[in-house]
């Protein structure tokens, strides 16, 4: 009769064990998720994020049989004081062809201001599509009280684009994040 | 409370626990376990419901009359809250702590001390959470899905304590979900095979896992949401490179199978009603424990149809609607069933049979409202209306709740050995299908019209049907009292004695042994033949 | 007492016109009861979505209830029915497993091919940005520099219950958008701070609005009219009093309401230069401050300045309106990340920032006496 309690016993530590590995398991999971939908997003363009780092342009062939429209927004959160505008509202390019748009930024205030702009596509799945060779968005962009500057993008279409997408918008925000810029360099100095 | 099972103790001679509150807190038994989380369902049930009195009474009328939007946002987060982690989810699992070793003829739980921890946490969890609601800036106010950035960047300092609140009601599920599997995987008495389970026992054992697989997923989401609000990450937050969508792709990869931690139970226990009053044994039992597991299965990859208006791509927006769709084929096969078991049976209608078929009714109601919002073009206009409210308060309170009343009148008598009072139950029963159908019905309506879902005051166009939704909120609130009266009579060993298989029809183990249910049951293991 | 059968008797009596017909108007009606039908060829095709998968729905419960019933009357003990002693058969199992399916494929086409034609993103013939804040649209005409936010405007002594509520009560709003009929109209919709949802019932559209990204929905209108919809996403403290109007017109009218709003937008700008060179007297500058005030800041710091203890901050007795005023003018400019303090700077002019300032500098026992002027606003943003 001990002996069965005690087989019982060391079975149900068995399955316990087992269960909580699960438990931690499903936990470690859920933050696996963070990575797994950044991944995710980059494989569908589900969220309508483009890369954040630079494409290599390969000679690729220049598709002339179609125009696609690029409209840019730009725009400044809450806090972000400086003016942000593309020089060119709207772009036609053909699919494989480099291209280049300059975006200026004015810091009018009286204060040291470090931003970073974050991209979003619309339809998400042309974010896929959409290669950058140069852009200011891959980096934190410092700029002194009362300077301005130019800020360029360099891009090319992948032809694969889908057929059914003419037409697309890219936005950039512009985000202030002085505050944890200057944590990053204190804790490299 | 304490008076609930003290005479049991005569039956049984090898006990000398100690007496009065020392009793309910040390208890190791999972019968004393079981009432603690019943009678705690049930105190958040009315906790929660007063809160929902609240808010149909703000919008008994447009403008804004008793209460501030602020606090009202805070209603309806703690009103769902409450429910979905402090009512359904504790009743269920007193419902398996009494009935699963019943059930299959083991003498306890396998971790009875687990089990009396894995209660004493909750009242502590929900202390903290209902005590924020009076802190300075009040409590959680961004609903009970917390959608970032609402609850990160721009919710107040309280939802520190939400956050620990809710990791330990997460604990506390996953510490009930652990011992029940533990006990129906080792506990089960010689020649109780997977087939012979009673479909409650099957349906709680998949629900358990279930919970084991999604509640440390929520545990992570809210890990993140602290971590975001005080301590500098950005998971959801754009600038630092996250995503606000994420939260709802994580969020609802618990959510939805959560939603079938709701009900699967309820399953299990209309399955062991409708045979009993039909007289007749279950159609297909072999289909229900099939399609139970499918739709466990099919619960992990329908979380999107949450969110299909955040901006899916095509693709994944008809994967989410077929996945969902799909759904509904194991769930219409359990309908199917039990109407087949009801035929050509021999029907009687007591009281736990009227709640089932309640149950089935207003369940299938609520499952059809469900397959409609799947479809996405139409969930465009339904997401976040009305009709939605309308969708899971039928699954949930005419589904759920009423499967959770229909099984405490079943076995009642089995725990007190007394039989209840009739005539309060059928009172209770009868005021309370109307009433929910005033109370839910019209909400499709308004939902349709375009009413959207948490605000405080709204167009001219609804306040008619509002008025009625409010009157009956109020008469169903009312209602409840009158089960608050029975159970205490119940409890206070009122009524007729009953014999040990109290019900004509009824069949399983837990029938077997005399009414009152002994202290300690099934010492020696039953033989099933 | 009679009213309350007055009103059931009207529940039933449209209940049964909702049997007879199941075709509403998209007039506002007291008891409208189900989905209206739009004004657009997709929220059209949405309706008839609805209605089909409505009725389907409708014809699944009655079979199935039909035969419960069935069983509940004539199988009953009372009657002395005998069980029968049947538990399973894999025929009929195998048949309500299949049949279900084959419904589901034949719902399945019809609202695959509506949500295709709704995701349909050729090029747009006008496109509005739609920007979600804490709880205000922002409208920006992208191929026209027009731009403007759009809030409540029922008073609030309607919604407290003082004034008799209007017609369309909490559906209105100081400057509705307008668009033009019969032309494809895109609409990228983001946000500023949490999660909205930008919804109009009667185009069948219903986008999120995700702060950092964009998201599109179009329409494309038949017939000039009023519209109305509501925030529909959760979004704090006064989610329920973000409307959205949109006025669709005939394709003149509309291009000559916008040449207007452009000369109007490009005289408000000259009129603010003007100003900058002017000094506001301290009655003129409290009494714009308290209308602006009330309009734009009350929602959160509260009309008597005290604001919400641990979710808005009070104003009344607080440092920064006390002492700090380059600070004060900076908040209100450019707001504060990280909190709903939105950035007034693009809402506001800049003489109605400096009224305000001075309003809060001195308003509810903050007696500064500060004056600011628009010059000093101009100051903090154009750094001179």
């Amino acid at each position: 009769m001990s002996e069965a309690k005690h087989d019982q016993k060391d079975k149900n530590g068995k399955l316990v064990f087992k269960l909580v590995a699960t438990v931690f398991l499903m936990f470690g999971f859920a933050f696996a998720l963070v990575p797994l939908y950044d991944v995710f997003c980059d494989i569908t363009g589900i969220n309508g994020r483009t890369a954040d780092s630079a494409a290599v342009y390969e000679s690729v062939e220049v598709d002339r049989s179609r125009k696609i429209t690029i409209e840019f927004i730009t725009r400044t959160n809450t806090g972000m004081p400086w003016e942000f505008k593309a020089q060119t509202r709207k772009v036609e390019v053909f699919p494989g062809e480099m291209n280049q748009v300059d975006f200026y930024v004015k810091n009018a205030t009286n204060k040291d201001y470090v931003a970073q702009a974050i991209p979003s596509v619309s339809p998400g799945t042309a974010a896929l599509y959409i290669n950058k060779t140069e852009c200011f968005c891959f980096n934190h962009q410092p700029l002194a009280a009362g300077a301005e500057a130019v800020m360029p993008m360099k891009f090319y279409i992948d032809p694969q684009l889908p057929k059914d997408i003419t037409f697309f918008t890219l936005q950039y925000t512009l985000y202030d994040v002085t505050a944890s810029a200057q944590d990053v360099a204190m804790n490299q100095g | 409370m304490s008076t609930a099972t003290t005479e049991l103790d005569h039956d049984d001679h090898h006990h000398h626990a100690p007496s009065g509150i020392k009793r309910w807190l040390y208890t190791t038994n999972h019968k004393d376990i079981g009432t603690l989380y019943l009678w705690f369902a049930f105190i958040m049930f009315l906790i929660g419901g007063a809160m929902a009195m609240v808010i149909r009474a703000e919008l008994f009328q447009p403008g804004l009359q008793i209460v501030e939007p602020n606090f009202f946002n805070q209603m309806t987060t703690v009103h769902g809250l409450i429910m979905v982690f402090g009512a359904v989810m504790p009743a269920f699992t007193g419902l398996a702590n009494w009935l699963v070793p019943m059930m299959i003829g083991a003498p306890d739980m396998a971790l009875p001390r687990m089990n009396n921890w894995s209660f004493w946490i909750l009242p502590g969890a929900f202390t903290i959470l209902l005590a924020s609601l009076f802190m300075e800036g009040g409590g959680p106010a961004f609903g009970w899905t917390f959608y970032a950035p609402l609850s990160t960047t721009y919710s107040n300092d309280t939802t520190a304590l939400f956050v620990f609140s809710v990791h330990i009601m997460g604990i506390s599920s996953i510490m009930g979900a652990i011992n029940v599997i533990v006990t129906i995987f080792n506990m089960r008495a010689p020649g109780m095979t997977w087939m012979k389970m009673p479909l409650f026992v099957w349906t709680w054992l998949i629900t358990a896992f279930l919970l084991i697989a999604v509640m440390p997923v929520l545990a992570g989401a809210v890990t993140m949401v602290l971590t975001d609000k005080f301590f500098g990450t950005s998971f959801f937050d754009a600038a630092g490179g996250g995503d606000p969508v994420m939260f709802q792709h994580i969020f609802w990869f618990f959510g939805h199978p959560e939603v079938y931690i709701m009900i699967l139970p309820a399953f299990g226990i209309i399955s062991a009603i409708i045979p009993t009053f039909s007289r007749k044994k279950l159609f297909g039992y072999a289909s229900m424990v099939y399609a139970t597991t499918s739709i466990a299965l099919l619960s992990f990859i329908v979380w999107a149809h949450h969110m299909f208006t955040t901006g899916m791509p095509v693709g994944a927006e008809l994967f989410f609607m077929f996945a969902t769709m799909l759904i509904s084929v194991p769930t219409g096969v359990k309908v199917f069933n039990w109407v087949a078991t009801m035929w050509r049976g021999s029907l009687t209608f007591e009281v736990p049979m009227l709640f089932a078929l309640a149950f089935i009714v207003l369940f299938t109601i609520g499952g059809l409202s469900g397959l409609m919002l799947a479809i996405v073009p139409v969930d465009f206009q339904y997401h976040d209306t009305y009709f939605v409210v309308a969708h899971f308060h039928y699954v949930l309170v005419t589904g759920a709740i009423f499967s959770i009343m229909a099984a405490v009148y079943y076995w009642l008598p089995k725990w007190t050995g007394k039989m209840f009072d009739v005539t309060l139950a059928k009172w209770h029963f009868w005021c309370s299908l109307i009433s929910v159908n005033v109370l839910f019905f019209p909400m499709h309506f308004v939902g349709l019209a375009g009413m959207p879902r948490r605000i405080p005051d709204y167009a001219l166009q609804f306040a008619d049907f509002n008025k009625w939704i409010s009157l009956g909120g109020f008469a169903f609130g009312l209602s409840q009292l009158i089960f608050l009266a029975l159970l205490i009579k119940a409890c206070r060993k009122k009524g007729e004695p009953v014999s040990a298989q109290v019900w004509e029809g009824a069949e399983g183990l837990e029938w077997e042994i005399p009414s009152p249910a002994p202290y300690h049951t099934f010492e020696t293991p039953p033989v099933i033949k | 007492m009679k009213k309350i059968w007055s009103s059931a008797l009207a529940l039933l009596v449209s209940c049964f016109a909702f049997a007879v017909s199941a075709e509403t108007s998209s007039a506002v009606d007291q008891y409208q009861l189900n989905l209206r039908k739009g004004v657009t060829d997709i929220s059209g095709q949405v309706y008839d979505l609805h209605m089909l998968m409505f009725i389907i729905c409708v014809v699944i419960g009655v079979l199935v209830f039909a035969v419960m019933f069935w069983s509940m009357i004539f199988h009953r003990k009372s009657r002395g029915a005998k069980p029968a002693n049947f538990h399973e058969s894999v025929k009929v199992e195998i048949a309500w497993t299949i049949i279900p399916f084959i419904i589901l494929v034949v719902m399945a086409f019809p609202a695959a091919k509506t949500l295709i034609a709704m995701e349909d993103t050729s090029e747009p013939d006008v496109t509005v940005l739609v920007t979600g804040s804490q709880w205000k649209w922002h409208y920006k005409y992208m191929d026209n520099d027009v731009e403007f936010y759009s809030t409540l405007a029922t008073q609030p002594e309607q919604i407290n219950n003082k004034f008799d509520k209007g017609e369309n009560y909490l559906l209105e709003v100081d400057r509705p958008l307008v668009i033009p009929t019969g032309s494809k109209v895109r609409f990228l919709v983001t946000s500023d701070d949490v999660i909205h949802s930008w919804w109009v019932p009667d185009f069948a559209v219903k986008k999120d609005a995700n702060p950092g990204f964009i998201n599109e929905a179009w329409t494309n209108v038949n017939e000039p009219g009023i519209y109305r919809g509501q925030c529909a996403e959760l979004c704090g403290k006064d989610h329920g009093f973000m409307p959205i109007v949109v006025i669709a017109k005939d394709p003149a009218d509309y291009q000559a309401w916008i040449s207007e709003q452009q000369e109007a937008q490009r005289k408000a700008k000259e009129e603010e230069q003007r100003l900058l060179a002017m000094n506001m007297s301290m009655e003129e500058l409290m009494s714009t401050g308290e209308q602006v005030y009330l309009r734009t800041c009350a929602a959160c710091h509260q009309p008597n300045g005290q604001g919400l203890p641990g979710v808005f901050p009070g104003l009344a007795g607080s440092e920064m309106a006390l002492n700090d005023i380059q600070g004060h003018i900076d908040i209100v400019v450019n707001g504060k990340a990280g909190t709903s303090m939105q950035a007034f700077g693009k809402q506001l002019t800049m003489s109605e920032v400096a009224a305000v300032v001075t309003y809060e500098r001195n308003a509810w026992g903050n007696n500064t006496g500060d004056m600011i002027q628009a010059k000093d606003v101009n100051a903090v943003i154009n750094g001179k």
